[in-house]
């Protein structure tokens, strides 16, 4: 699989708050989370501006806080390809596995992107390339686990093939 | 192995379970709350999901939005409602019953020592106080969990937390983990346990211990956990609706970081926005005004933490210029205010008394900030917007300090009021 598009920059520690605040958590509706999403980020207006397939980058600790799905929710209706960082809170990383948001931990792609530069990530191959820079950085790898949860489509496929649901 | 992998390992029918291996756990108990569950139960009707696992180990409490604020949240708790009848839960706490989700389970023995827990709420690390294995996750983990009644978990490293020396007056155990918090920093703990040991933690009320292992999340942690001990077995003995286990952590376990802390001398500890990461000693603040203080929350909505307010509001009278909100974690707290004649301190002082709700800690209702103002707060994050406008400020603290602050019209300590 493939991801490409451009990037939108955020720092440190970016929280489930600035990512969907939660006077917008009165729904679970994803095209109306996606009209808030990052607003009160460093780039309020992200949800605006934002193109179909960008890409967010972020640095360390990205969705920390709050275990509130709404924040993957809102990043995927928002159009975002994928999420890219240094490192994911735990609980923000679950959730993107269990509702399909593509992430990937990459510390050198964190540092090495900047804002508006043209990004493609090759998930199978495990490689982010910054087209702007032609530079390219590993992508860490995924649990096999992870792998298994994917490959089944999704947590909610795996319990229902598990469970004997139909 | 410590006491998180002793619970793990028990759980998952193993003898011993390490750090990075991935185990499916058997579930005591399974938590979502009114903006958490819709989604859960949507994504379990759509899996093909008859009936829960157990009506008596699935808990709904919808406390964050309610009494209900607007339409849409009516609707949101409309669905957990329908939900727990058509189910049959046990644990569903309608309004007047309901209290914040990670002060009422423990209060009503519903969350045990040993058990395993999730919650699709961040906060469930709380009853980590207890001695018990829980942890935050999403709402389609608990979507699958209903289901199966099982989770699937990466064994954590643990961190050990050593405590010594003995606390100050007006300092508690929100100010022991502001401080850890402000040491480590809000990934300090990413993917781990944290266990907190020594001392000050023994001597500790569980209410004490409730409120470290509820803000373990905001160091990244997993789980936050205590080993249990008289005052657990004191404390749960009377309110268990089913058996518990104690489990302790060997002398040899492993550990990835142990660190410790010597709190004679600690002042309260103040988190400055934007991050439970910026903490400072009260008295390094300087004069910082307020606009409102907020002591409640699953933090410190307890009754212990009510009592500490009261005693240092009464005979003062809140700042002209400062809002001062209590919001009881409870309904049995609530009660045991109107018992021990702390309401009446709280209204004389000119401070408004709420029903219980999670309301302002997550910017929901019951006190909202405008641009430009200024909180200080019992509650856990005060990250941007927090508690409302996206240009108003949050500051955390113990229920002492907001309750001084509130009388000084700026952050301060009790022995500033005259």
């Amino acid at each position: 699989m493939k991801f490409n598009g451009h990037a939108w920059k955020f720092g440190n520690d970016v929280d489930t708050d600035a990512i969907i605040p939660a006077r917008y958590l009165n729904t679970s509706d994803p095209k109306e989370l996606a009209t808030h999403c990052m607003e009160d980020s460093t780039t309020p207006d992200f949800a605006k501006k934002a193109k179909p397939g960008d890409i967010i980058v972020a640095g360390k600790n990205f969705g920390c806080g709050s275990s509130r799905e709404h924040a993957p929710i809102a990043i995927k209706a928002a159009g975002i390809g994928c999420v890219i960082a240094k490192s994911f809170a735990r609980i923000f990383y679950r959730n993107s596995f269990n509702m399909g948001l593509p992430i990937f931990e990459s510390p050198e792609a964190s540092e090495g992107i900047q804002e508006g530069d043209a990004i493609e990530v090759d998930a199978d191959q495990g490689i982010i390339r910054n087209i702007t820079t032609q530079k390219e950085f590993a992508v860490s790898p995924v649990p096999a686990f992870m792998q298994e949860l994917i490959a089944a489509g999704g947590l909610m496929a795996y319990t229902k093939k598990k469970a004997g649901l139909s | 192995m410590t006491i998180t992998e002793k619970i793990l390992a028990a759980h998952c029918g193993k003898k011993e379970v390490a750090p990075g291996e991935l185990i499916n756990a058997k579930l005591d108990l399974i938590l979502a709350n009114d903006i958490t569950a819709p989604i859960a139960i949507k994504e379990f009707r759509a899996a093909g999901g008859h009936q829960v696992f157990d009506p008596e180990r699935v808990a709904l409490v919808p406390d964050h939005f309610t009494p209900n604020k607007d339409i849409a949240s009516a609707e949101q708790c409309n669905l957990l409602r329908q939900f727990s009848r058509e189910q049959n839960l046990s644990l569903y706490f309608e309004i007047g019953k309901m209290g914040v989700e990670h002060a009422l389970l423990p209060e009503q023995g519903l969350v045990l020592p040993g058990d395993v827990i999730i919650g699709a709420d961040s906060h469930t690390c709380t009853y980590g106080g207890l001695g018990a294995f829980s942890t935050g996750v999403g709402s389609t983990d608990v979507a699958a969990a209903m289901i199966t009644g099982e989770c699937w978990f990466k064994v954590p490293e643990s961190m050990k937390f050593i405590y010594k020396g003995r606390l100050g007056k007006w300092v508690s155990g929100k100010d022991i983990i502001l401080h850890t918090i402000g040491n480590i920093g809000v990934d300090g703990a990413l993917y781990r346990a944290m266990e907190f040991t020594g001392e000050p933690i023994k001597k500790l009320s569980m209410a004490g211990r409730l409120t470290i292992c509820n803000m373990a999340i905001e160091a990244g942690a997993k789980n936050g956990i205590i080993e249990p001990d008289d005052s657990t077995e004191k404390f749960v003995a009377r309110r268990a609706k089913r058996k518990y286990k104690f489990y302790k952590s060997d002398k040899k376990a492993n550990y990835v970081d142990i660190r410790e802390y010597d709190l004679t001398g600690m002042e309260p500890q103040i988190a400055c926005p934007h991050l439970p990461e910026n903490v400072k000693p009260v008295s390094d603040l300087g004069s910082v005004n307020i606009d409102q203080s907020v002591i409640g929350s699953c933090t410190n909505g307890r009754i212990e933490d009510i009592r500490e307010a009261a005693k240092v509001l009464k005979g003062h009278k809140v700042h002209p210029y400062v809002r001062l909100i209590v919001i009881p974690a409870t309904q049995a707290v609530y009660k045991q205010s109107i018992k021990e004649g702390l309401v009446d301190v709280f209204l004389d002082a000119g401070a408004a008394f709420s029903t219980p709700t999670c309301g302002p800690c997550l910017g929901g209702h019951m006190g909202i900030l405008a641009a430009g103002e200024r909180a200080i707060s019992t509650s856990n994050r005060n990250f941007v917007g927090r508690m409302g406008s996206p240009k108003s400020e949050v500051y955390l603290s113990n229920p002492a300090i907001a309750a001084a602050s509130a009388v000084l019209g700026r952050i301060g300590r009790p022995e500033e009021l005259l």
